[in-house]
């Protein structure tokens, strides 16, 4: 018996939730759960966890595109078959973690992740550029401003040897984001990539009386921009919308909200970059992250133009800050103006606060260093 | 052989980090509708927007979420991809998974979807990515009946919960935040399933304040563990950091790649503890215990030497979220410390968690998050519906400016006075 269309509700199951995570750990896992003592990154990749009982347990990090087909997902499973006992798990950051019990099985399986070629990267560990937590993009998303798995690919084909090494000051937590609606991490990520639109919404007069309810896509400005209005469709008076457009900034919420207002433009959208955010409490608070270069083009497949200002970010960050820093604390101790200098990223009016509480992000201080940009003001 | 050209795709086989674009030509040699997928991925890639429609509402029987409808606007282009739904299955905590379950997964969404995934999506959920309407209920029929599982969450209700890895392999574990996670998702199917809040909610439980699964921004209610005794000091350990005893690598191995010189204890741990709490006497390290933060930084340095205290628990902290509408927010501590019981089944966080709802319910407008709601009210009126005392620990800083409100009662005399008493003493 299967599902009959025809007695949809006859035997029916709902509400069993997950499945138990307990029923899945590996043996050594599920014995020494709670009794962990200390760990140790033993090289890029690999990690060793210590158990008040003297057991171990070896971690093999392995780097994924998230995006895998049932192919890729089942050559995990035959590597877990083979040196882990059937035993896998991924992290929130999407890698995939393989685990063994003793220190001898670590080559043999380092050894057969090399051999699926580029599909398990061992790293992420430590002081490292670990994977890029990401959205979905052209790939499934309708009200992206640019793509999430091509983008993500570029920079990580460029930043390859930080994956695959420890030697930053910190680590860097790299994120993406299509639209503004942030799905993830890039609000709160060392290094953030955001897809933005540059163009007010397009109105489809035609159908937004068909498709919208109107007051919700009102609602769904931040800035007030909208309001009611009436037009004229084939001669007939109908209800729909006006886009203040000197108002918009171009967040694409009033899209979601009604299909009738598409704002996607080829050379209008493309990314901003956002810098500094952190989640952890380790030494400073958890920090948002900051605007620093407002508008990169979309440049389909590899958007070398993000590429560059990305590496360049942190060659300047792994070059400037101390030990233990992290992108935002490097940021905060030099001073945002030294942060522009030292990444000669060009300063814009656009990264200059003008929304609600914005006034709490400008300089009430005569405390400032002196920088290339003040150079007219020292002659 | 392939069905569509893909140059610009094609770029994206090149590099050391593994291909999506690799990965998705081979699956297409079994399951043809990837080449649409990617055959409208590089139409996308040409055009520079996006060509999948707008919206999309489908679904299964007596669920109100889970599937995230999507429709190719280039369906006679693309007929692999007319419709291509997205299924969020709900995922074990700590993602632990055993082959056996992975490979049953993956053989369902062979059967009945494009065989192509996230692993996993942003809130936690595996993501089955792609398949046609009439498959859906039969995909559900297989999934709950065959391998006892369940989807996940979407929409204006308890999104998916998730946690970091907690105890199960990590030292500095406060709570378990696989069991609480695990124990409130079951708890709160309804809630998942059935939509019922002004807009989505979401948990997440990290067992220390490093945070690893970003509760404090990526969930309306974040529960992260912590400690309050005294952190546990090895003073034996301590000397073998100090010696640079290589078996003792500061922050468990984590600069190993790079040129930092030898440990320094009090450069790269007393110096740098936000408070200043921490000093040496003589080769002893002490901490004044009263005056630490519990910021993490100390025991991340020297996971050999030092420990989370014994007396441990949770801090609740309430309301993040992304940009929209108002502008991003991390959550806002509310509850200090609370014990995180697997005998009391969370009783004392379930509290809590019912208090927070039962007044969003109420009061979220449509479409607003806690955290707006809660900025819209003030954190004053919040704690009170909470039942919370108010506590300095609630406030980076106390306010500047003097627009305090007082309530009738707590000022003598109250609010309703005569104006012609009060010429009586003071003519205008």
């Amino acid at each position: 018996m299967g599902y009959d269309p025809k007695n949809p509700m006859e035997g029916r199951i709902t509400d069993l939730g997950p499945k138990y995570y307990g029923d899945m750990l590996p043996p050594v896992i599920k014995e020494n759960k709670g009794k962990w003592l200390y760990h140790e990154i033993l090289e890029p990749g690999v990690l060793v966890h210590v158990s008040e009982t003297g057991a171990k347990v070896f971690t093999v990090r392995c780097g994924s595109p998230r995006l895998v087909t049932v192919s890729y997902v089942r050559d995990v499973c035959d590597v877990a078959d083979k040196h882990c006992d059937g035993h896998v798990r991924w992290t929130t950051r999407n890698n995939i973690e393989f685990m063994v019990d003793a220190e001898e099985k670590v080559g043999p399986l380092k050894e057969t992740l090399k051999g699926y070629g580029n599909s398990f990267p061992i790293g992420g560990t430590g002081a490292s550029v670990s994977n890029i937590v990401h959205t979905q993009g052209w790939v499934h998303c309708h009200t992206p401003a640019t793509d999430a798995s091509g983008p993500v690919k570029a920079v990580m084909d460029d930043l390859f040897e930080y994956f695959t090494s420890m030697k930053l000051p910190a680590q860097v937590r790299i994120a993406l984001a299509c639209c503004l609606n942030m799905c993830g991490a890039v609000h709160a990520s060392d290094i953030a990539i955001l897809g933005i639109h540059r163009t007010p919404p397009m109105i489809d007069h035609e159908r937004i009386t068909g498709v919208c309810e109107i007051p919700l896509a009102i609602a769904a400005c931040p800035l007030g921009a909208i309001k009611p209005a009436k037009a004229e469709v084939n001669g007939e008076e109908i209800k729909t919308v006006k886009v203040n457009n000197e108002r918009c900034m171009f967040c694409g919420n009033c899209y979601t909200m009604c299909p009738a207002m598409p704002l996607a433009d080829p050379e209008g959208d493309g990314i901003a970059i956002l810098v500094g955010g952190k989640v952890s409490n380790a030494k400073s608070a958890p920090k948002f992250s900051k605007l620093v270069v407002p508008f990169l083009p979309n440049t389909t497949p590899r958007w070398p133009e993000t590429v560059e200002v990305i590496r360049n970010i942190l060659e300047a960050y792994a070059k400037g800050a101390k030990k233990y820093e992290r992108v935002g604390e490097w940021a905060e101790r030099i001073g945002w103006e030294k942060f522009f200098e030292e990444t000669k990223i060009p300063f814009t009016d656009k990264s200059i606060d003008d929304y609600r509480l914005a006034y709490d992000t400008w300089r009430t201080t005569a405390q400032f260093k002196f920088t290339s940009h003040t150079a007219a003001y020292t002659k | 052989m392939a069905k569509h050209e893909t140059p610009l795709l094609d770029e994206l086989e090149k590099g050391p980090w593994p291909s999506f674009v690799t990965d998705l030509k081979r699956q297409a040699e079994t399951k043809p509708e990837c080449w649409d997928i990617l055959g409208q991925l590089e139409l996308s890639y040409k055009d520079r927007i996006t060509h999948w429609k707008h919206g999309g509402i489908v679904g299964v029987f007596g669920y109100g979420g889970g599937i995230v409808g999507r429709y190719s606007d280039v369906p006679a282009q693309f007929p692999g991809v007319e419709h291509f739904h997205t299924v969020r299955i709900a995922q074990p905590s700590g993602l632990y998974y055993t082959t056996e379950n992975l490979r049953a997964l993956m053989d369902l969404w062979e059967k009945y979807g494009s065989g192509v995934t996230n692993m996993h999506g942003s809130t936690g959920d595996m993501i089955f990515l792609g398949t046609r309407t009439e498959n859906l209920e039969p995909l559900f029929w297989d999934l709950t009946h065959d391998l006892g599982q369940d989807l996940g969450g979407s929409g204006s209700n308890l999104r998916t919960p998730a946690c970091c890895l907690g105890e199960s392999r990590c030292e500095w574990a406060c709570y378990d935040s696989q069991e609480i996670c695990n124990h409130l998702t079951q708890h709160y199917q309804d809630e998942i399933h059935r939509p019922a809040f002004p807009y989505k909610f979401k948990f997440k439980f990290s067992a220390c304040p490093n945070d690893c699964v970003a509760a404090i921004a990526r969930s309306d209610f974040s529960v992260i563990g912590t400690w309050k005794d005294n952190i546990r000091i090895d003073q034996a350990a301590v000397k073998e950091y100090m010696a640079d005893n290589a078996e003792y690598p500061s922050n468990g191995g984590a600069h190993k790649g790079g040129d930092w010189g030898p440990f320094d204890i009090q450069k790269e741990v007393i110096d740098l503890c936000p408070t200043q709490c921490m000093w040496m006497e003589g080769d002893e390290l002490k901490i004044d215990d009263a005056e630490c933060t519990r910021c993490m930084h100390c025991i991340n340095v020297m996971p050999r030497a030092l420990r989370p205290g014994a007396e441990k628990g949770a801090s609740i902290l309430i309301g993040a979220k992304a940009p929209i509408l108002d502008g991003a927010q991390f959550s806002t501590l509310v509850i200090p410390f609370i014990e995180v019981n697997k005998e009391s089944d969370f009783e004392e966080v379930i509290d809590v968690i019912e208090k927070v709802w039962d007044w969003w319910m109420e009061v979220g407008k449509n479409r607003e998050r806690v955290g707006e709601t809660m900025q819209r009210v003030g954190l004053p009126t919040f704690l009170s519906v909470m039942e919370v005392e108010p506590l300095p620990q609630h406030v980076k800083e106390p306010r500047s400016n003097p627009y305090v409100f007082w309530k009738e009662e707590e000022v003598p005399g109250g609010w309703d006075r005569d104006v012609k008493e009060f010429r009586k003493r003071h003519a205008a």
